[in-house]
């Protein structure tokens, strides 16, 4: 048991780079184009790991440092997550907000680094980085809050490892609403269309990349590491209550699971291709909208 | 032999406080006596707090007193050695602080009435958390309110500062009014003047605790800085000089939170909209608290606003935890509970280290305002990596302390979202909703505080010219750093020295509580692990990224800013911009006031912006009242104009009319 809860940190590190090479490869499917290949996003990262670096005058240490603590708080939430029926290797009643909230040092170290080159484009996207954060944390809460009471337990092991389709007939409309709540969270916390266009640096509508701007090298490897690592842990939340196949046998759950993971990031691809990016005083609307749809489900679970 | 300790170290204080009254008026010997005496004191008086939380028995004194109702009556408890440990040792710390903060005024003023107050207020405090008679109670509590407003008006030139001053010594005494009235009322039905706790309520008190209850919230809330109550603390707390803000924000208010967990302990059990008021206080001052936080552009300023919110998060676990005794959920209750409790340490951990923080950057800069600072970091190396820490801390991140005290009121308010009816569950969850927005916002809030202030280029001249502050402030904001690292790191003791404290608040038996708290000390275990793990992987990729980098072309140039040519340092995104979006979103909140001539034409004249965010409650419910009353009484003057037969007048009036009720 303990040897198939290790695979799952193991299979994160290993394929969530495959996510955004799916993502890009599905736009550039949608939009009659070939592609880059799969695993670009491995050799972007092994070419930037290979290069030297540049930094700012403006910079300390804190923008150095912000890079590695980052990849290392990203890292460390990817212990806590339950695979299909397997228990995470860390897990604890609260789990979930240690999860948050390391994901939370992740955003603040990436805002004080953008911060400490004093440039105002990397502050325009750290300041609409905290804004729709700030906004997005109590909904991911809510809704793993609405789980909780489903399944009578504060861990997220003890969440995801008991749900099954049994789960699904019995509670379906409040599962289905925080599905659709993580949707949002997934693809606002992970700077993806309709709150971030990825693919913009030079825009001033965007607000990950921008923060970014100033790195290059290892750095910058390190960032889109986490960067991959934080959709595979978003992901998995979302994945893991909408992909309930619970047999016991590992290697089918976990295919499933993987299968799951890996339809998102096709969805993703979709969303991103279909859609434009909202304007940003719209943002915060969608995320309460989400934020009520956590809410809806809250109480539906709580009457039952 | 406990009790000796204390007293002794009160002692020694005051005497320290004296004699810095006595020496000559000019020189740094007024500093050095006051400081020195009140470490020592502190010092004396943590040994016997620290005893007594480990496990030593309560110890009692009492001695009569002259005064009606009074007697000298201290006890030191569990709960008592808890909110001890704090104030004496930020009180230490801010004595060493001072003397370095306070050398540039040894010319103009007289240090040695400000180093008695302090003493004075440090020993207050102590007889506070002790006293265990309301006389006594309510003369500590007067003393105490008395030695820091003429604390905070220590630059009493300063329009601001009287200003600031007078709005706290109302504000501290309308709230004494309500504790007047709560401790007559319990003297009355409790028929003894001493508050002799570990017994069961008295029946008459019980039947009226909910009056009593109310009275406390709005009398211990007003000190405490509890939304509505708190509008003076934002006025005070920027005002008093750094060492002394750092005390008031740190562990004074703290003292309100102390006064209503020990009057909870006379009420008997609690009936459940007790907890359902105190989360909604904590909700109220959390959310608005770091909103307006958001919205200032005083460095002290947003500190203030932080310890309203902070008070809101020791309120809803306070609250978490009345609701679990009212439900009979003991590990509710003892997760709410602890996780108040814990907070309030961890607070003055980081506020004080925070208000250090600003006032060595207002030593260097003279500046408290954000927007004008930047940069410090490379010329105030130790001041900017403490201010991070406390930062991070503050905002709840993971491994420091913020985290592990938030951590406790989560998996209580998660415990009631899993465990209670309907209608307390989506209480239950909106206490985890709004914990996790303070969290959100905080966070924003901090990254702006430290990042514009610490982190790019100078923007004035103001900080450019900075310098590192000595080894006197120094000293006090590492230790406080290590503190909440330490705490951090060392969670599941701190949880496990809770126990008898939280005992004592929920009435509960010690062992009772010991059972339940290795719950999330071992939830906090399994925190730790991953914190060393975080440590770790930290360590091993500086490292890689070390040997990646070795040999290879590291090079240093100018930002990018996307090929623009000149960029200066005024280009820099600004802390009104960086909070721009979310005080635009809660607009309706903070009602923001913008000046605004914008930019004409090609070439501009010119154009200016400015946004100022008063504090709604100030403005829209207190002053309107205060004016009201003033109004009133300028009526009243009519009646006093001097005119001799006019008051022989009122007298024979009175007279007559007193003459014709007794005919009556």
């Amino acid at each position: 048991m303990r040897v198939f809860s290790l695979c799952q940190p193991l299979l994160a590190l290993t394929l969530a780079p495959l996510l955004l090479g799916i993502i890009s490869r599905v736009k550039a499917f949608v939009a009659g184009r070939e592609g880059p290949p799969l695993i670009q996003p491995y050799l972007d990262l092994f070419r930037l790991l290979g290069k030297g670096a540049v930094y700012s005058r403006t910079t300390t240490a804190v923008f150095r440092l912000a890079p590695v603590v980052g990849l290392a708080a990203v890292a460390a939430a990817v212990l806590l997550l339950p695979i299909g029926g397997t228990r995470a290797v860390i897990a604890f009643p609260g789990d979930l907000v240690l999860l948050a909230y390391l994901l939370g040092l992740l955003r603040f170290l990436t805002v004080i680094g953008a911060l400490d080159t004093g440039s105002s484009f990397e502050g325009m996207g750290a300041s609409r980085e905290v804004h729709f954060s700030s906004l997005a944390e109590p909904v991911l809460m809510l809704a793993v809050a609405a789980l909780a009471r489903k399944l009578d337990s504060i861990s997220l092991s003890g969440i995801y490892m008991p749900l099954s389709f049994g789960t699904w007939l019995a509670a379906g409309p409040a599962l289905v609403m925080a599905a659709v709540a993580m949707l949002v969270i997934v693809l606002a916390e992970n700077a993806r269309i309709p709150v971030d266009d990825p693919n913009t640096h030079l825009e001033l509508t965007m607000i990950h990349e921008v923060m970014v701007l100033d790195y290059s090298g290892p750095d910058l490897a390190f960032i889109l590491y986490g960067a991959a690592l934080k959709l595979w842990v978003f992901g998995s939340l979302l994945v893991g209550l909408c992909v309930p196949v619970r047999t016991g046998w590992f290697v089918v759950d976990a295919g499933a699971f993987l299968l799951g993971m890996f339809a998102l990031a096709v969805i993703v691809g979709i969303i991103e291709s279909a859609m434009a990016r909202l304007r940003l005083l719209r943002v915060p609307q969608l995320l309460v909208g989400a934020g009520a749809l956590a809410v809806l489900a809250l109480v539906l679970v709580a009457r039952s | 032999m406990n009790m000796v300790f204390l007293l002794t170290g009160i002692a020694i204080m005051m005497a320290g406080g004296l004699a810095a009254l006595l020496v000559p008026r000019r020189g740094h010997w007024a500093s050095t006596l006051g400081s020195t005496c009140v470490v020592a004191g502190c010092i004396t008086g943590l040994i016997p707090a620290v005893r007594i939380l480990l496990g030593a028995p309560a110890e009692v004194l009492h001695r009569s007193w002259s005064v009606p109702y009074g007697s000298f009556h201290v006890e030191l408890d569990a709960l008592s050695a808890f909110f001890l440990i704090p104030i004496l040792l930020l009180c230490a710390l801010a004595a060493i602080y001072g003397i370095e903060y306070l050398r540039p005024y040894r010319d103009r003023k007289s240090l040695g009435a400000s180093w008695f107050f302090f003493s004075l207020l440090v020993a207050s405090m102590i007889l506070v958390t002790t006293a265990r008679n309301i006389m006594l109670f309510l003369v500590a509590w007067e003393v105490m309110s008395l030695a820091s407003f003429f604390l905070v008006t220590f630059e009493h030139e300063d329009e601001k500062v009287s200003q600031a001053g007078w709005t706290y010594l109302v504000a501290t005494h309308l709230g004494t009014l309500f504790l007047l009235a709560m401790f007559a009322l319990l003297g009355l039905h409790s028929g003894s003047p001493e508050l002799a706790g570990g017994t069961s309520p008295v029946k008459a008190v019980a039947d009226h605790a909910n009056l009593l209850f109310i009275l406390a919230i709005i009398g211990f809330g007003t000190k405490a800085g509890f939304m509505p109550f708190h509008v003076w603390l934002p006025e005070a707390h920027p005002a008093a000089p750094s060492h002394v803000s750092a005390i008031m924000s740190g562990v004074m208010i703290k003292t309100g939170i102390y006064g209503l967990l020990r009057t909870l302990t006379f009420l008997g059990p609690p009936p459940a909209w007790w907890g359902w008021l105190l989360i909604a206080i904590g909700l109220t001052s959390g959310v608005l608290g770091v909103l307006f936080a958001l919205a200032q552009h005083d460095l002290k300023r947003l500190l203030a606003y932080h310890s309203v919110e902070n008070i809101g998060i020791i309120a809803i676990g306070l609250g978490v935890g009345l609701l679990g005794l009212s439900l009979h959920s003991v590990s509710m209750a003892v997760l709410g509970f602890g996780g108040g409790l814990l907070h309030v340490l961890n607070h003055a951990c980081f506020k004080g280290l925070l208000f250090f923080g600003a006032g060595s950057v207002l030593h260097a800069t003279g500046s408290r305002e954000i927007d004008r600072l930047g940069g410090l970091l490379k010329r105030m190396p130790w001041t900017g990596w403490t201010f991070l820490v406390g930062a991070a801390a503050i905002a709840g991140l993971p491994p420091l302390n913020g985290f592990v005290s938030e951590l406790l009121i989560y998996l209580g308010a998660l415990e009631g979202v899993r465990t209670t009816s309907p209608l307390h569950l989506l209480l239950m969850a909106g206490a985890v909703a709004g914990l996790a927005l303070i969290g959100g916002l905080a966070l924003a809030c901090f990254a702006k505080a430290f990042g514009v202030v610490f982190l790019g280029e100078a923007r004035s001249a103001d900080a450019g010219g900075g310098h590192e502050c000595g080894w006197l402030m120094r000293v006090p904001m590492l230790v406080l750093a290590a503190a909440c690292v330490a705490i951090g790191l060392l969670g599941p003791l701190a949880v496990l020295s809770l126990a008898r404290a939280i005992a004592v608040v929920g009435g509960m038996p010690e062992n009772v509580v010991r059972a339940t708290i290795a719950n999330p000390r071992d939830v906090l275990i399994a925190v730790v692990g991953v914190s060393f793990i975080l440590l770790l992987l930290t360590a091993g990729l500086i490292v890689f990224r070390r040997r990646l980098l070795e040999g290879r072309m590291v090079s240093s140039t100018v930002t990018w800013d996307c090929g623009y040519a000149r960029p200066t340092a005024r280009m820099q995104y600004t802390a009104s911009s960086f909070a721009q979006p979310l005080t635009r979103f809660f607009q309706p909140f903070l009602r923001t006031r913008t000046a605004l001539t914008p930019p004409v034409e090609y070439f501009p004249p010119s154009a200016s912006l400015a946004t100022h965010t008063d504090d709604v409650w100030r403005e829209k419910g207190y002053s309107p009242v205060f004016r009201g009353a003033a109004w009133v009484f300028s009526k009243l003057r009519r009646l006093q104009h001097g005119r001799v037969q006019t008051y022989v007048l009122y007298i024979a009036v009175t007279l007559l009319a007193l003459l014709l009720w007794k005919l009556r």
